[in-house]
């Protein structure tokens, strides 16, 4: 009687943790394919970390990984 | 590959890229795994069937504050060590600890309607709990205020690591102030006082999720360094047009 009278509590609970889970996995994975997409664009474009000596520039960006 | 050498982005990168996949079967088949055990876990004799909220409930739990503890031992890499990964793995990891955290109040409040007759009460436990989710936002807002990187993990590290006094407030209010919480239950002096039968599919589902976490940590911790190497690139090309 007690399981039946909390299953909508319990199926509610399962289905935060699914979209929870899921919100994170899409968000990891689509952020993922974003990136490399606008990383091959500029490399596409002839940009490289180690290939532009532009020593300003190195300079500014020598904070970032 | 000693694990020095992973400081280097390049080499993270190309470990982390081996390693996810691996990671990833590998959370799957854990979580079918425990959900099978956490579906034939017995009723409580108090709690009847809400018990298997527990399977979510305590493991989101154990990770929001695993997480803020890990967050402040790469604040302690920004400020002391420097390390060239370590706000890179704090500024991955938020989103994923508020995550947790959110999943962690959610299931406690649909836990708590049945057995306690209230969604919320402004008990120790669940007040702090909630602080630990505002301090998450707090700290995903303090990474997108402040533009410059550098500036931003510095400012981040001392949040971080002025939140993480409300760890052992957490930990501990159950023994400090009478609340309407459970005490500890699984980790305590004197061993777990849960029956095994529930006992054993709550620490499948507890480290299921730690290896989810840690399979997503890694993937966003590879994103926010592609993302770091797309605004170099975007600097160089703005600095060659100007």
């Amino acid at each position: 009687m007690q399981a039946t009278a909390h299953i909508d509590f319990i199926v509610a609970a399962y289905a935060a943790g699914l979209i929870v889970i899921v919100a994170l996995i899409a968000w990891v994975m689509l952020d993922y394919r974003s990136q490399r997409r606008i990383l091959a664009e500029l490399e596409r474009q002839g940009l490289s970390r180690r290939s532009t000596p532009v020593r300003e520039a190195s300079q500014a960006a020598r904070e970032d990984v | 590959m000693r694990f020095a050498e992973l400081a280097n982005p390049s080499r993270f990168l190309r470990a982390a890229n081996l390693a996810i996949p691996w990671l990833g079967g590998a959370t799957v088949l854990l979580f079918a795994f425990a959900l099978y055990r956490a579906m034939l876990a017995p009723d409580d004799y108090q709690q009847g069937a809400t018990v298997k909220i527990m399977f979510l409930h305590v493991p989101s739990a154990w990770l929001g504050m695993l997480c803020w503890a890990l967050m402040t031992v790469a604040a302690l890499g920004t400020l002391v060590w420097r390390h060239p990964l370590a706000d890179v793995a704090a500024k991955a990891a938020a989103p994923l600890g508020a995550a947790f955290t959110l999943l962690c109040l959610v299931t406690g409040s649909l836990w708590g309607r049945p057995e306690w007759g209230t969604y919320w009460v402004w008990d120790a436990r669940l007040t702090s709990e909630l602080i630990l989710f505002l301090l998450y936002l707090g700290v995903i807002a303090l990474w997108r205020t402040v533009e410059d990187t550098s500036r931003a993990a510095r400012a981040v590290a001392i949040l971080t690591i002025v939140g993480a006094i409300d760890l052992p407030i957490i930990k501990f209010s159950v023994d400090w102030w009478n609340t309407l919480h459970q005490g500890a239950s699984v980790f305590r002096l004197g061993g777990s006082t849960i029956h095994p039968a529930i006992l054993v599919p709550l620490l499948l589902m507890a480290a299921a999720f730690t290896l989810l976490f840690v399979t997503l940590l890694l993937a966003a911790m590879r994103n926010e360094i592609l993302r770091r190497r797309v605004r170099t690139l975007r600097l160089l090309q703005a600095s060659a047009a100007g």
